[in-house]
């Protein structure tokens, strides 16, 4: 059976753990949507060069692995002179590669509302800005919550990368905690139950904000 | 930086073998999931009474762990339970348990995606519920099913280079061992797996796409 002392005993190391897991997940995911947010206007830009930097970003983010970025900022940075901690540069890569998929779930949405609202909002005496604002953007908003909920799902997951680079996470202190106790298989049940806490109720929460936006549709 | 000196012939043939443990085990895991993945689906669409609310709590719960812990799991964790693996076997154990639960979603949502008139229609003219899921829904279902399940290769592509921490001798593994003879290794390595990693998965969503357009 799981030996819940493990747990009980280990509390305050578990907890730091799981501060830093959330930590790290919440400002990923401030900075992945601001970054996101950013790199999906200039994909929908009518600015060719701007067009070319958000495709060119998603294009190449999206098609690499997580650990490659993380590894840039932990090691590729060092190697230029500038040394960043595990923390810090796990949740910088966790932004940066989360952005890509935000960029696109939202260029997606933006794009999903007829493009004949544009023509009609702009011939009717709107800006462009006020044509996004007031016409288009509430709109796709909509469509956009439930990837981009799926998207901090799957960050608040791939924030387990923070282990390999000593980021202080739930992984790093579970480490910890086995490197003490002497016991592995018990140790990473209760990481994983930390993780549970943290992604079931956002998952829960994403599926009923799927099938309400889709009724509302 | 030293480009000549990170990227000479022997480098890159060993960062193409890498690779090649990076497809293969990638490969494998996807076909296993897939074969998983269609059985499990296919159990939850069917709402048997308890087997497909046990699947349902199964595949709930492995999805929503990061894979990285399932691979550590399986290598460090299931030994002290009498379950010992070699690195191979748990990179591929670890990779199609956490892909079979992706996959088994893809597969219930293919089938949900099938007109339930279908069914019906099906049923009335006298097939049994087995010959209607199996000549009707999944052919239909399974064609919507393969632009998903590219994307899906694409990410476990991605997250094989997670078992660098079982030391698997995959890309990120032979990447890392060649940029640790010498600083000016690092970010030429980078840039090099960066680009093999982009190459094959931008063609692979080229062809998704692809075949998504052709569909709609």
């Amino acid at each position: 059976m799981i030996d819940l002392s493990i747990l009980i005993n280990n509390l305050d190391t578990y907890l730091e753990g799981f501060k830093n897991t959330v930590l790290s997940s919440i400002i990923a995911l401030i900075g992945s949507f601001i970054l996101g947010v950013i790199i999906a206007i200039f994909r929908i830009s009518p600015l060719k060069p701007l067009n070319w930097i958000g495709t060119a970003y998603v294009e190449f983010i999206r098609n690499i692995p997580l650990l490659i970025i993380t590894f840039f900022f932990f090691i590729g940075l060092p190697a230029l002179g500038l040394t960043l901690s595990g923390f810090v540069a796990g949740t910088i890569a966790l932004a940066i590669y989360t952005a890509s998929f935000i960029a696109e779930a939202i260029r997606a949405g933006i794009q999903s509302v007829p493009k004949g609202q544009m023509e009609a909002a702009r011939s009717s005496g709107l800006t462009y800005l006020q044509t996004m604002t007031k016409i288009i953007l509430p709109q796709a908003i909509k469509i956009v919550i439930p990837p981009i909920g799926n998207q901090f799902i799957n960050l608040v997951k791939n924030s387990s990368i923070l282990g390999i680079v000593a980021g202080l996470d739930l992984m790093y202190f579970g480490d910890i905690v086995s490197s003490t106790t002497f016991v592995t298989f018990d140790v990473y049940i209760f990481v994983a139950l930390f993780y549970l806490v943290l992604t079931i109720p956002l998952s829960l929460g994403v599926g009923y904000l799927e099938k309400r936006l889709a009724r509302n549709h | 930086m030293d480009f000549a000196g990170a990227l000479s012939g022997d480098h890159l043939k060993f960062l193409f073998n890498g690779f090649m443990v990076t497809l293969y085990i990638a490969f494998i895991s996807i076909v296993l999931s897939f074969i998983i993945g269609i059985i499990i689906g296919t159990l939850r669409y069917a709402k048997i009474p308890v087997i497909s609310k046990v699947l349902a709590l199964i595949v709930e719960t492995i999805r929503n762990l990061p894979l990285l812990l399932i691979i550590f799991f399986t290598y460090f964790a299931l030994p002290e339970i009498g379950i010992k693996m070699s690195i191979t076997a748990a990179a591929i154990t670890a990779l199609t348990v956490f892909e079979s639960a992706m996959l088994s979603e893809i597969v219930r949502s293919g089938l949900n995606s099938i007109d339930k008139g279908q069914i019906e229609a099906a049923r009335s003219s006298g097939l049994t519920y087995i010959q209607t899921l199996s000549k009707i829904v999944m052919p239909q279902a399974l064609r919507r099913m393969v632009p998903p399940i590219v994307s899906q290769f694409i990410s476990l592509l991605k997250d094989t280079s997670l078992a660098v921490i079982i030391a698997l001798p995959e890309l990120m593994h032979n990447a890392q061992i060649i940029y640790a003879q010498n600083i000016n290794y690092v970010i030429p390595i980078f840039i090099l797996v960066s680009v093999m990693y982009f190459i094959v998965n931008y063609g692979l969503s080229l062809i998704a796409r692809r075949l998504e357009s052709r569909q709609a």
